[in-house]
């Protein structure tokens, strides 16, 4: 029922990319998300392309998990695409039908944006897919925690975050299962107009906020009888080390950057 | 009419490196007004087994059917779940109304009763359960002690007065005299009532007193089906499974390696001591 939210959702592997130290995979992330919009020509959007399948296919992963990680933005972009191709009145008429005029900017644009939302997304996903949410967090705050000089609270955003990433299946699940005790109990989520159906989810929402806080109750207590006192002097289990990939993909993605600059400047134009 | 399950397979998120088969092609009947227990360790699969008795979670393959009504049919399942009462292992999943009284209500005024009508069934329930409606009635669901909740939600349950009464442990977290008494009531419902009771429970105790059938489950299969004398009699696959044979049976087990012939069909205290009486007595 609510098992579909790829957000967080870590897929067990042991290819290249899930190798890397998270650290490495979140600048990288940014680093592509730079040269993502560093294109400005949609010829040169190839060498993105073929970046992300060469990158896709390094993680092992299946086409479908990307696929599922775009599917929210199912009604988005081909409402952008559309939007696009038919309000952008530049550039050369190339068809016109009634009242619709499609000219070669609008096409171009069009085109343009949803590739550059799809690799984003497809980018970021890969992320995620090939890191723990653990992980992740753990590497965000060694990032963050230079910014502990001017008081920024780097331990204690990222242990809010691995907390709430941690809770996010539970409470899915608890959901879930509270739905099928209201359902057993003849329930119906389903008919009625908006107010009679808003009212009908209370019977779920009650009891997952009165969970929720009992649990985080819990949760503090049992933190706080093993001790926790915050980050500091706080040492690891699993402490992240740069390997030789690290710099390897560190010198991919810097080819990538340079080869959309070069690509930019001294390809002719193609269209 | 039955409850016929045939080639049950439930698998969880299918197609994914995380699948997993937690019900592994199971096919029983369960008759009407039969105790029908469930044992099995813990992930067994006995939770979501005998949530597609409800048809809460739909097979993967196979089909169950109630009454005769297909629970695969979205038409067919509404009245199938109709009969269908369904306690769940924790009660914290269901309560949620802002009095005892109200939250029982609830189900009742879902199957089309009138207030004045849920009222005097959820009343009636609560009395079956234990929980005196002047005293519990008008408290908060969340003020109550754990064994209240489970009363609580059971009375929630047996208010709209269904025909198979689906119980998942209802036991967990009593002491043992509210151990004794819930399990009463769900006797005594069921003579009462005539309804059919589907108990799914951890302790080989309460299984062997009450339930006339038993399913057993190991690792997402149907292991053994029978009556208790048939099931506790293999004590030695109980324990093997990682489950425990009721105190009595492994006491007779023990008696029986030290050479005392004690009948395979004693498994309960009663049973014991009755036989035991008759033993000295000769
Ligand atoms: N919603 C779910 N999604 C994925 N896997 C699940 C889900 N619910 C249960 N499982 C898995 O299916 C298996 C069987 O679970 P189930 O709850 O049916 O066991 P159980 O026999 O009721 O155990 P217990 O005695 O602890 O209640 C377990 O391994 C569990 O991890
Ligand atoms: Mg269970």
């Amino acid at each position: 029922m609510l098992k579909d939210i790829t957000l967080g959702q870590y897929v067990p592997g042991d290819s290249a990319l899930h190798k890397l130290d998270p650290r490495t995979k979140i600048i990288l992330m940014i680093a592509f998300v730079v040269a993502v919009f560093l294109v400005k020509r949609i010829e040169v959007f190839a060498i993105v392309i073929l970046f992300t399948i060469v990158v896709t296919l390094l993680s092992h992963m299946s086409i479908s998990y990307l696929f599922k990680a775009l599917k929210p933005m199912r009604l988005l972009l081909p409402l952008m695409f559309l939007m696009n191709l038919f309000l952008i009145k530049t550039g050369d008429l190339l068809v016109e039908w009634w009242i619709f005029k499609i000219y070669s900017d609008g096409l171009k644009n069009a085109i343009f944006i949803v590739l550059r939302l799809a690799t984003l997304i497809a980018g970021t996903s890969l992320l995620t897919l090939t890191t723990t949410p653990i992980a992740l967090t753990d590497g965000l705050e060694k990032l963050l925690s230079p910014l502990k000089i001017i008081k920024f609270p780097a331990h204690e955003l990222a242990m809010m975050m691995t907390i709430a990433l941690r809770f996010i299946p539970t409470l899915v699940e608890e959901a879930d299962k509270i739905m099928k005790a209201q359902l057993a109990r003849g329930a119906d989520f389903e008919s009625g107009n908006i107010f009679k159906r808003a009212k009908a989810m209370l019977p779920i929402l009650i009891p997952l906020f009165v969970n929720s806080f009992r649990r985080a109750d819990e949760l503090a207590m049992a933190m706080e009888s093993r001790c926790y006192h915050g980050g500091e002097g706080r040492t690891r289990m699993r402490v992240l080390r740069f390997t030789w990939r690290d710099l390897v993909a560190i010198f991919v993605v810097a080819a990538l950057i340079a080869a959309i600059v070069i690509a930019q400047k001294l390809l002719p134009p193609l269209f | 009419m039955p409850i016929v399950v045939e080639n049950l397979t439930h698998t969880y998120m299918p197609g994914t490196p995380n699948a997993h088969v937690a019900v592994d092609n199971v096919s029983l009947t369960i008759n009407e007004g039969e105790f029908f227990g469930i044992i099995g360790h813990t992930g067994s699969g006995k939770s979501t087994f005998i949530q597609h008795l409800n048809g809460l979670i739909q097979p993967t393959s196979g089909r169950v059917l109630v009454d005769g009504f297909d629970m695969n049919d979205k038409k067919q399942r509404r009245q199938g779940r109709a009969l269908v009462g369904m306690v769940f292992q924790y009660p914290d999943y269901q309560l949620f109304d802002s009095t005892v009284l109200d939250d029982v209500m609830f189900g009742p005024k879902n199957i089309g009763q009138s207030p004045e009508e849920a009222k005097a069934s959820a009343e009636a329930a609560m009395r079956t359960v234990g929980l005196d409606p002047e005293k519990f009635g008008e408290k908060s669901p969340f003020e109550l002690s754990g064994g209240e909740k489970r009363r609580a939600a059971l009375a929630g349950i047996i208010a709209m007065k269904p025909k198979y009464l689906v119980l998942d442990e209802p036991m967990a977290g009593l002491d043992p005299s509210g151990r004794r008494e819930v399990l009463k009531t769900i006797s005594d419902l069921r003579t009462e009532l005539g309804c059919t009771v589907i108990m799914v429970s951890h302790s080989m105790e309460d299984v062997a007193r009450s339930a006339e059938r038993i399913a057993v489950m190991n690792e997402s299969k149907l292991f053994a089906l029978g009556t208790p004398d048939e099931i506790f009699s293999r004590t030695d696959d109980l324990i093997a499974m990682g489950l425990d044979a009721p105190q009595t049976a492994r006491l007779a087990k023990a008696l029986r390696e030290k050479g005392i012939a004690v009948p395979d069909n004693i498994y309960t205290n009663e049973q014991f001591i009755e036989w035991f009486g008759r033993v000295r007595n000769a």
